[in-house]
């Protein structure tokens, strides 16, 4: 029993966000159009076989308005993730260099994780005049700190390895044996961090949003969706915050265990 | 002649490793250098091929300082292969990121063809070993530090190897520095023999 339940454990999560990813990856085309539409007929009704997940304030469908909200979610995750583990790279990279430069750099990391990233998180979108790129940016330059400081230490210790100074000894330049002996080391624990980076990113953008200097209120964005739920709930409609809960904690959390499964394939 | 002249060294908050010490390996000649578990044998043939830089002091090859840039006139050979070769390179690209040593010279040191397309972990240390010192003798190396290279091998593969070694650097008129424990072993290799003792050199 001790050792399948960890590969059905794997199995389950895999599963749980390859499905997500499919339906989120395909959600623009058919249920894009759908999250939009008004039916002032039918507004605030609660699930039904007509209506799956039920309508908000506007008659919208909410199960379209979930999915629409989540790929969003999903793409500014994405991008953030893939922003943040870049910068992440580059500083570590950057602090191999030189001994003032790695300073430098752990001056930066100390500094930004010294700081409550909510309130950096808010201050840069603001500063943005918040949308879809001020979220992305305000996330990315906010979450790389942890990844960086991990990117380096590994980094750090694979310079001390005898291979790297003999390859200096025979000739090559730093910016090969950055580009062929780091870069290869680092990347599985790069994509690792960007996995874990990942549904960090998605909450903090739904809080951003909830928040009033995220997406713009046009979008469906999940965080969209829990302000909104918000100004109902004392009303008892409940499944207009449910749902898109529900969505964006499954999401989260398939991805940040598939994460921590595939961090432990990496480093046995 | 790689010369060390007046070398003083010491690691970072740690008492003084190295002395005023002076040695020099003529091309061609084999030196040997012994001394206890931790007398800095290891880091005085680091600091001759430049991986470290001397507190005071000097290392000179053949006349000039050690180039900062290309490849180095003297290589260190350390005594764990599994640690010189990047672990997630293929044989092939271990050796080609020196030279590409011709296929007779790669008998010589007894590597089978098919070794090449594999990876270091699957090679055991003996073969691995082979790889490194191959690798070491690329075009423009005029000394070799080779450092405790036989200590974990089996003695018919160490025998194979000083005595492929021993040919090429003689073809080559190549310096060579052993450090061992082995007293014996360096008595039969060598024509000198240094001992290193409490961060001193002493003619043996």
């Amino acid at each position: 029993m001790r050792t399948i339940q960890p590969h059905l454990q794997a199995i389950a999560y895999a599963s749980i966000a390859a499905l997500a990813l499919l339906a989120l990856l395909s959600s623009h085309w058919w249920a894009g159009e759908l999250a939009g539409q008004m039916q002032f007929d039918a507004r605030l009704l609660p699930p039904s076989t007509a209506h799956w997940l039920g309508t908000d304030a506007l008659g919208r469908e909410l199960w379209a308005r979930t999915l629409a909200g989540l790929g969003l979610s999903f793409w500014v995750g994405c991008l953030a993730a893939l922003l943040g583990t870049a910068i992440a790279l580059s500083l570590a990279i950057l602090a191999m260099l030189s001994p003032r430069l790695d300073a430098l750099v752990q001056l930066l990391i100390d500094t930004l994780l010294s700081v409550p990233h909510l309130i950096l998180l808010l201050l840069i979108a603001f500063a943005l005049g918040g949308g879809l790129h001020a979220v992305i940016i305000a996330v990315a330059t906010t979450h790389w700190p942890s990844l960086a400081r991990v990117l380096r230490a590994e980094l750090l210790q694979l310079r001390q390895a005898p291979y790297i100074g003999i390859s200096r000894a025979l000739g090559k330049s730093q910016g090969f044996i950055v580009l062929h002996h780091f870069l290869p080391h680092a990347l599985p624990h790069c994509l690792v961090g960007a996995l874990l980076l990942f549904p960090h990113a998605i909450l903090h953008e739904a809080a951003l949003t909830f928040l009033g200097v995220g997406l713009s209120p046009s979008q469906p964005a999940i965080g969209i969706l829990l302000a909104d739920a918000m100004r109902y709930l004392s009303g008892g409609y409940w499944w207009l915050g449910v749902f898109p809960g529900l969505g964006l904690l499954l999401m989260v959390l398939s991805i940040e265990r598939t994460a921590t499964l595939l961090r432990r394939a990496l480093s046995p | 002649m790689l010369e060390a002249c007046q070398i003083d060294f010491a690691f970072t908050a740690q008492p003084p490793l190295l002395k005023s010490v002076s040695m020099g390996v003529n091309a061609g000649e084999w030196v040997g250098l012994s001394g206890d578990s931790g007398a800095g044998k290891s880091t005085l043939g680091q600091l001759l091929a430049g991986y470290y830089l001397p507190h005071s002091g000097r290392v000179v090859v053949d006349g000039e300082k050690l180039p900062s840039r290309g490849i180095k006139p003297v290589q260190w050979l350390p005594q764990s292969p599994e640690l010189a070769v990047n672990p997630r390179w293929r044989v092939s690209r271990v050796l080609n990121e020196a030279w590409m040593p011709p296929d007779a010279l790669c008998r010589a040191f007894g590597i089978k063809p098919d070794w090449l397309n594999r990876l270091p972990g699957s090679l055991s240390g003996g073969e691995l070993q082979r790889i490194c010192v191959l690798r070491a003798l690329a075009p423009g190396v005029r000394y070799l530090i080779a450092d405790e290279i036989s200590t974990m091998l089996d003695p018919i593969t160490q025998v194979e190897l000083w005595q492929a070694l021993k040919a090429e650097a003689q073809t080559r008129r190549l310096g060579v520095l052993v450090i061992s424990h082995d007293t014996a072993l360096i008595k039969r290799l060598c024509s000198r023999h240094y001992h290193l003792k409490r961060g001193q050199l002493e003619d043996c």
